[in-house]
């Protein structure tokens, strides 16, 4: 897949229309010139367990993309991908190489918080326009926040208010909570308590990339709570939701989850995960038109069903067009940018989106049942929920 | 922690490190032979996850995939040392490790460019789902399965190493390699043999691992590390070491997992408790490590040299 190459060649095709535009120009119309495409960084995890996430961005960003030849709100664009390996150092190293040496315009992706947290800074003091489109990370969501950072995602505490929401809409008494222990696993508690009524029997926390789940397991099977709470993304979900199933609790005790089981990982769960509910911001079936044609080319383009990582990114590559068509890609004017991406002037494929003063969204969550469906293991988006309590992140933000 | 949920974590222990001496037999066998560092053992175990799956989802039968996986790992070992590894030999350390460190980026592309980037689709085997009951104990089947054939895989390399002519040539190869060369051995040969071993053992670790983890590209860096810590608290070389420590890791690590939260609750307040648990718990079998190197540097079984 390299269409990094493909706005050189289509210079070839604009050379001729450029007088035309120029005389345009002089005549005060306000036709683009388009002559320099606009230069985006994708960062995102691509190898490694994690890689499936990134790729998932990465291949929806690029769909946009493609369904406009090569353009994005008219404008045509670069993309620079890069790897970074769910590493911050790394990332750090790609984020310097994206600002210094490919002087790109805008930067999208990232897939972990670890290494959000790590880039956030240089990239938005570089004045460099930033669409995250999966890790959101509380810090950068309250008081680091930046006016050239926006997310089509959430921020981390959100996706597990949403789940400690389901888990108190679906009257557990008691739940047994487990995250991989790091920032996102810890704000995945802390979320989650802030919107479950019930009683947290025991939370636990295990390494990142921890293959074997089965001590856990069994001390959580002796703890005899009403359900159980986890976020494990990528392959330690994998891991976690087979030992479930092995140890005979999936179906017997509720499992609820968060980024666990989605898109990126049901193709190797398949009916292993039938039976688990989770909460999320996006399933295929969500009944808009720009999802349908989403999940339609998607499918198409890539032969399996968009995760909401794709769906996200979906989202920004779609918001970067609504501002780049109201900005005519100049850059320039940053606060002209700035004002057209706040606008979030697009169709997102979540439904209504429209960003809150930290420039995180107010999206809708739903909980999505895995089942049976007609072609094996399917997510069905069954009902809103409806967050009660925030955490107010964008009061503490100083952007108002 | 009651009784019952002591012995499953300690069964869950013995299966990890069964799964780890399966690792740690190939690894410490090139290793402590040939002197060889083979960073790019984690994607044999990788590679034959893989292939498990594939041959698993086409035949429809495990026990079949099993059977075919061995030809299958033995032929992408000795193609591995044929093609990479045996000129390096005699190169120095550092750069068997930079070499060897490319194959894994290698495979895991070539495993990416195969199967995808999305992990991969295992399940356990339909007649080992379910569990069975060890003295009223319940414990899932599939995982005891593992024990099992991880113990057996073990007494045959017990056997091979202690019982048998090319046994023999291993272990004196092991003492002194050049001697056993100018005594007419082929030397070059034995270690194809040795090393495609190694793969057909860590080939066998990624299909009993297939159905319970994570099929996907990358998997075997991990495991990887582990293995090289059992091998150093093991001793370099040594078979009997490597499956010592293997279970030692297997049951520090689980037990550490399970106890050292409880333990560390019950004199720390809850919060700080809650941190400092999964973190030492991880560091648990590095301590160990560490301790055992303090005391005795050649590992707690070493191999005979003198």
């Amino acid at each position: 897949m390299n269409l990094a190459n493909l706005p050189a060649r289509r210079r070839r095709f604009l050379r001729p229309s450029l007088a035309a535009a120029a005389l345009c120009g002089i005549l005060g119309a306000t036709a683009s010139f388009a002559q320099e495409p606009v230069k985006i960084g994708f960062i995102g995890t691509l190898s490694g367990p994690g890689g499936a996430l990134g790729q998932d961005q990465y291949d929806a960003f690029m769909l946009a993309i493609e369904q406009n030849d090569g353009k994005l709100g008219g404008v045509p664009v670069e993309v620079v991908r890069e790897d970074d390996q769910l590493k911050p150092d790394i990332g750090v190293q790609a984020a310097t190489k994206l600002l210094k040496s490919e002087k790109v315009d805008i930067i999208t992706g990232v897939t972990f918080s670890n290494v959000m947290m790590a880039i956030h800074k240089p990239i938005t003091d570089a004045k460099v326009f930033f669409i995250g489109s999966n890790a959101g990370p509380a810090p950068i969501a309250g008081k680091n926040c930046s006016p050239y950072f926006f997310s089509t995602s959430w921020d981390n505490d959100m996706l597990h208010e949403a789940g400690g929401q389901l888990a108190s809409d679906l009257g557990y008494k008691n739940m047994y909570v487990m995250a991989a222990n790091y920032q996102a696993g810890r704000d995945a508690v802390s979320g989650f308590k802030r919107d479950y009524t019930g009683n947290v029997i025991d939370e636990v926390y295990t390494q990142v990339n921890q293959p074997d789940y089965s001590a856990e397991i069994a001390q959580l099977q002796a703890a005899e709570p009403d359900a159980v709470y986890v976020f494990y993304p990528g392959g330690m979900g994998v891991n976690f939701v087979k030992q479930y199933r092995q140890a005979g609790l999936l179906g017997k005790l509720p499992l609820i989850s968060v980024s666990t089981i989605d898109g990126s990982t049901l193709p190797a769960l398949k009916s292993l995960a039938v039976g688990a509910i989770t909460s999320a911001p996006y399933a295929p079936n969500i009944d808009n038109a720009q999802n349908k044609q989403f999940v339609e080319a998607f499918v198409k383009a890539y032969n399996r069903q968009p995760s909401m990582y794709a769906a996200q990114s979906y989202d920004a590559a779609n918001l970067i067009a609504s501002a780049l068509k109201k900005v005519d890609g100049k850059l320039d004017n940053k606060e002209a940018v700035l004002a057209a991406l706040k606008a979030a002037d697009f169709d997102s494929v979540r439904g209504a989106f429209k960003f809150d003063s930290n420039h995180f969204p107010d999206a809708p969550f739903y909980r999505v049942d895995v089942v049976e469906g007609a072609n094996g293991a399917e997510l069905q988006a069954k009902t809103p929920i409806v967050i009660k309590t925030r955490a107010n992140f964008a009061q503490q933000c100083p952007m108002k | 922690m009651s009784l019952t949920l002591f012995v499953i974590q300690s069964l869950n222990g013995l299966q990890l490190g069964v799964l780890l001496f399966l690792m740690a037999a190939g690894l410490t066998l090139v290793f402590g032979i040939m002197s060889f560092v083979n960073l790019a053992h984690g994607s044999m175990y990788m590679m034959g996850a893989f292939f498990a799956a594939s041959l698993y989802s086409y035949t429809g039968s495990f026990v079949l995939a099993a059977l075919l996986l061995i030809p299958a790992m033995l032929a992408l070992g000795l193609a591995v040392e044929w093609v990479a590894l045996r000129k390096l030999y005699q190169r120095d350390h550092l750069d068997q490790v930079l070499a060897t460190f490319g194959l894994i980026l290698f495979f895991n592309e070539i495993a990416r460019i195969i199967w995808g980037p999305s992990p991969y689709y295992m399940d356990v085997p339909e007649f080992l789902l379910g569990a069975i009951n060890l003295f009223g104990v319940r414990y899932p089947a599939y995982r005891f399965v593992i024990i099992a054939s991880g113990l057996l895989i073990a007494l045959g390399c017990y056997l091979l190493i202690h019982r048998t002519r090319i046994g023999m040539l291993i272990r004196a190869g092991a003492t002194n390699r050049t001697m056993v060369g100018a005594l007419g051995v082929n030397i070059v040969m034995l270690n194809s043999l040795l090393f495609a071993l190694g793969a057909v053992l860590a080939g066998l670790a990624g299909l009993l691992a297939g159905p319970i983890m994570s099929v996907q590209a990358g998997m075997g860096e991990p495991i990887l590390i582990l293995t090289m810590v059992v091998i150093v608290i093991g001793g370099i070389g040594s078979i009997r070491g490597a499956f010592y420590a293997a279970l030692i890791v297997g049951v520090v690590d689980t037990l550490g997992r399970t106890l050292l939260p409880t333990l560390l609750r019950s004199f720390l307040e809850r919060s700080s408790a809650d941190i400092a648990g999964p973190a030492l718990a991880s560091m648990m079998i590095y301590l160990l490590m560490a301790v055992v190197l303090a005391i005795k540097p050649k590992g707690l079984f070493p191999v005979h040299n003198s």
